[in-house]
């Protein structure tokens, strides 16, 4: 039997532009190789500008997402204002260092802009919570290789959101092209300071 | 100490006794050093993470804080490194606190030997701790497993013996400040080009006595990547897309109110930081 | 008696049950005759001429064995210089059968030469190295080849194989450790895969960029950045990048330095 990250198949990219974000992710859902939907997003909403992309098992994922909806909304509760996604990566962190002998199968992935600072922040995670902070992009899912190497050939410093639109699609589905695992549409969301905008790709259906 | 929840674990070796493989972690195929001089102590590494033969992140932070005058280099599992330091630095403070002393370097290397011996193992850190405390210079080596060591130069790490061989071959007693941090970064450099676990850049962190510790973040830069030779900006317009949906501030302020309160320092009391 | 010995042998109890059936097989230890040496290769066509390019470290597990070892051969040219080649060869994989595998064609190569008094075309090179690779399909050449020149019409060849002798003519192709890397990247930048012409249409409407073939310099600065991308995320691939050109003046050889950490 393969891994377990490797049974439902995605990918998600995340990426940072000159006062903005993007995280972008497949819609595939499968069982090895046989797909089963093309309508399973991987990124989750926390607050408006916190954005959580989670790949690998499926059963996972939806589990993880609904324990940090429920650990953000008491943080919101108890704090009385939104989660920072500086804050969300910490809280994923520890959350997932706690079942550092029994993990959930994910690769999660932040991106978002810090409503305080206004800078925008993104990271990286393994299964157990060790933190990746990179200046440039993150990658997770069955297609990670492929996306290091578009990530490393077509991200630049430095881009408007316009563009940076343009790179983080090409590079997800460049990628997703050459992994049977992953594709079958993408979703893309653009982070700035005070708008976000999502939008559905036109990517290959097999 | 860490609660730790196995909650997932009955789940986890049932699968793996099943033939499904272990998660990989991502580890730091690294190469740390400790070499102690004169006055003080010099730690240092490289800053490469690896996930198998891909580099997770190019420039780590492998250089964790315990106490203002004890540091810890970390090597294996990442998070293992990561969380152990964190767990040991709050204990040290609360010892600090409650004996009204400076911690010294040695309690933190039993502390962090017996939670590591308590794992046996499991949990996948090798550290190099260092320091200054009231007895002197302190500096070992501590294995996941709990065994410690007690060297005047130390190495560890995947580009471990590529670090030693600079240690050994020009190594030599009463070192000052200068000739111990340039000996790290020599160590160091020798694992990052001679092994695949370790790269880019050198991290070094002073600690010496009557003096405020110095972390030099990428103290050398010998990796660092050249210009491209062609642009990869896409003309606006390139990919497809289907819809978008866009969801501004404005639309935001329709379900939650947001308020920003002034800076005045007086609203709040302030709160006492340790000098 | 016996189910307490049962229970406290494993030193663990287990929190879950299977049937008999599902117990993990006994592992078996053996002599392997191969090692992966690591590395990258990559080839791309133009209207005019082909490049074969590759990295020059050899590796094995976390240690480097050199820093120049090439996976970019002439084949069929002379002994020393290579001189009078006009095929290359590219290997990556096990470096042992590479070299084994390159010795073989360019000895092949040079009968047919001795043998038909003209030199052998590209397409028939390439088809006897399906022929040698898959006479080892039970032992097989551990390595990934790419081979390339120019065809009859002079324009440039280039064809991929796996292992045991299947392959394929095709405009670009990497191959090795990296390969997983490179490809996608030149998916997008050298048949424009995903690329459309801006305002030629809304949605599904879009006119897709068609791909042609690119100049020189174009696809020498494109291998370039792929290598130089690969070598930042994958730690098998560094120290020098050899690149041959085949063109219908012969056979170039340029090397470039890359990362060696």
């Amino acid at each position: 039997m393969g891994s377990p990250f490797d049974i439902n198949g995605g990918a998600c990219v995340a990426m940072v532009g000159k006062d903005c974000v993007a995280i972008a992710c497949d819609l595939r859902l499968g069982m090895q190789a046989l797909t089963v939907s093309n309508n399973f997003p991987k990124i989750f909403n926390y607050a408006p500008s916190t954005y959580l992309g989670l790949t690998g098992l499926a059963t996972d994922v939806n589990t993880v997402s609904d324990l940090f909806r429920y650990k953000v909304n008491m943080y919101r509760l108890r704090e009385e204002r939104n989660i920072a996604p500086q804050t969300l990566a910490n809280l994923v962190s520890s959350s997932l260092y706690e079942k550092r002998f029994g993990p959930f199968f994910i690769s999660p992935v932040i991106a978002g802009i810090n409503q305080t600072t206004g800078k925008p922040f993104i990271c990286g995670f393994d299964s157990i919570g060790c933190i990746d902070l990179a200046k440039d992009f993150i990658v997770s899912g069955t297609a990670s290789e492929q996306l290091f190497g578009t990530c490393e050939g077509l991200w630049e410093p430095d881009l408007s959101p316009e563009d940076l639109f343009e790179t983080i699609s090409q590079a997800l589905l460049a990628a997703v092209d050459r992994d049977a695992l992953s594709g079958w549409g993408a979703q893309v969301y653009i982070i700035e300071k005070d708008k976000v905008t999502q939008r559905l790709l036109k990517g290959r259906q097999d | 100490m860490p609660g730790f929840d196995f909650s997932n674990f009955n789940r986890n070796s049932a699968l793996h006794a099943r033939g499904v493989p272990l998660p990989k972690a991502t580890s730091t195929g690294t190469t740390i050093v400790g070499c102690v001089y004169d006055n003080g102590v010099v730690i240092a590494a490289d800053t490469r993470a690896t996930s198998g033969p891909i580099v997770a992140d190019k420039n780590c932070e492998k250089l964790h804080y315990i106490a203002p005058k004890i540091w810890c280099a970390g090597a294996g599992t990442a998070a293992d490194t990561e969380f152990t330091t964190a767990l040991i630095s709050s204990n040290v403070e609360l010892h600090s606190l409650s004996t009204g002393r400076d911690p010294r370097v040695i309690t933190c290397m039993t502390m962090l030997k017996q939670h590591l011996f308590r794992y046996q193992g499991h949990i996948g850190a090798y550290l190099v701790v260092a320091g200054v405390d009231p007895t002197g210079v302190g500096l070992y080596t501590v294995h996941a497993h709990g065994s410690t060591d007690k060297l005047p130069y130390v190495t560890m790490g995947s580009g471990s013996l590529a670090a030693m061989s600079v240690f050994e071959s020009t190594w030599q007693p009463d070192l000052d400040k200068q000739g111990a941090i340039t000996l790290c970064a020599e160590a160091i450099k020798a694992g990052i080009f001679n092994d695949l676990g370790s790269g880019s850049n050198v991290d070094i962190c002073v600690i010496e006595n009557d003096k405020p510790t110095q972390l030099m973040r990428n103290y050398e830069k010998p990796n660092e990547r050249g210009t491209k030779e062609r642009n990869y900006r896409f003309p606006r317009g390139t990919t497809a897309w289907l819809n978008q949906k866009i969801i501004s501030k404005e639309d935001m302020k329709k379900y939650v109110t947001i308020e920003t309160l002034s800076g005045d320092d007086n609203l709040a009391e302030k709160m006492e930081v340790d000098s | 008696m016996a189910s307490l010995l049962d229970h406290s042998a494993g030193g663990q109890t287990v929190g879950y049950s299977f049937s008999q059936s599902a117990a993990a097989p006994v592992k078996q230890h053996g002599f392997y005759p191969y090692t992966d040496n690591g590395g990258s290769t990559l080839g791309i066509t133009g209207s005019d001429f082909a490049i074969l390019a590759g990295d020059t470290r050899s590796t094995s597990g976390y240690n480097i064995n050199s820093r120049m070892v090439p996976k970019v051969f002439k084949i069929g040219g002379d002994e020393e210089t290579g001189e009078g080649a006009h095929i290359i060869l590219s290997v990556v994989g096990f470096a042992a059968d590479g070299n084994a595998l390159k010795e073989r064609l360019d000895s092949v190569v040079k009968m047919y030469k001795y043998q038909h008094g003209k030199p052998m075309s590209v397409s028939a090179c390439a088809q006897r190295l399906s022929t040698i690779l898959y006479g080892k399909r039970f032992f097989p050449y551990y390595v990934t080849a790419i081979l390339a020149g120019l065809d009859e019409e002079g324009k440039g060849a280039l064809y991929s194989y796996d292992p045991v002798g299947s392959y394929e003519r095709e405009q670009c192709r990497a191959a090795g450790a990296a390969a997983s890397l490179i490809m996608p990247f030149l998916d997008n930048q050298v048949n424009f895969k995903n690329q459309y012409i801006p305002g030629s249409g809304e949605g599904h409407a879009l006119e897709a960029k068609k791909a042609e073939p690119l100049p020189r310099d174009h696809v020498q600065q494109l291998v370039r950045d792929a290598f130089t991308s690969a070598v930042e995320r994958h730690i098998e691939v560094g120290d020098h990048l050899q690149m041959l050109i085949a063109t219908r003046d012969g056979i170039e050889e340029v090397f470039h330095p890359l990362k060696k950490d």
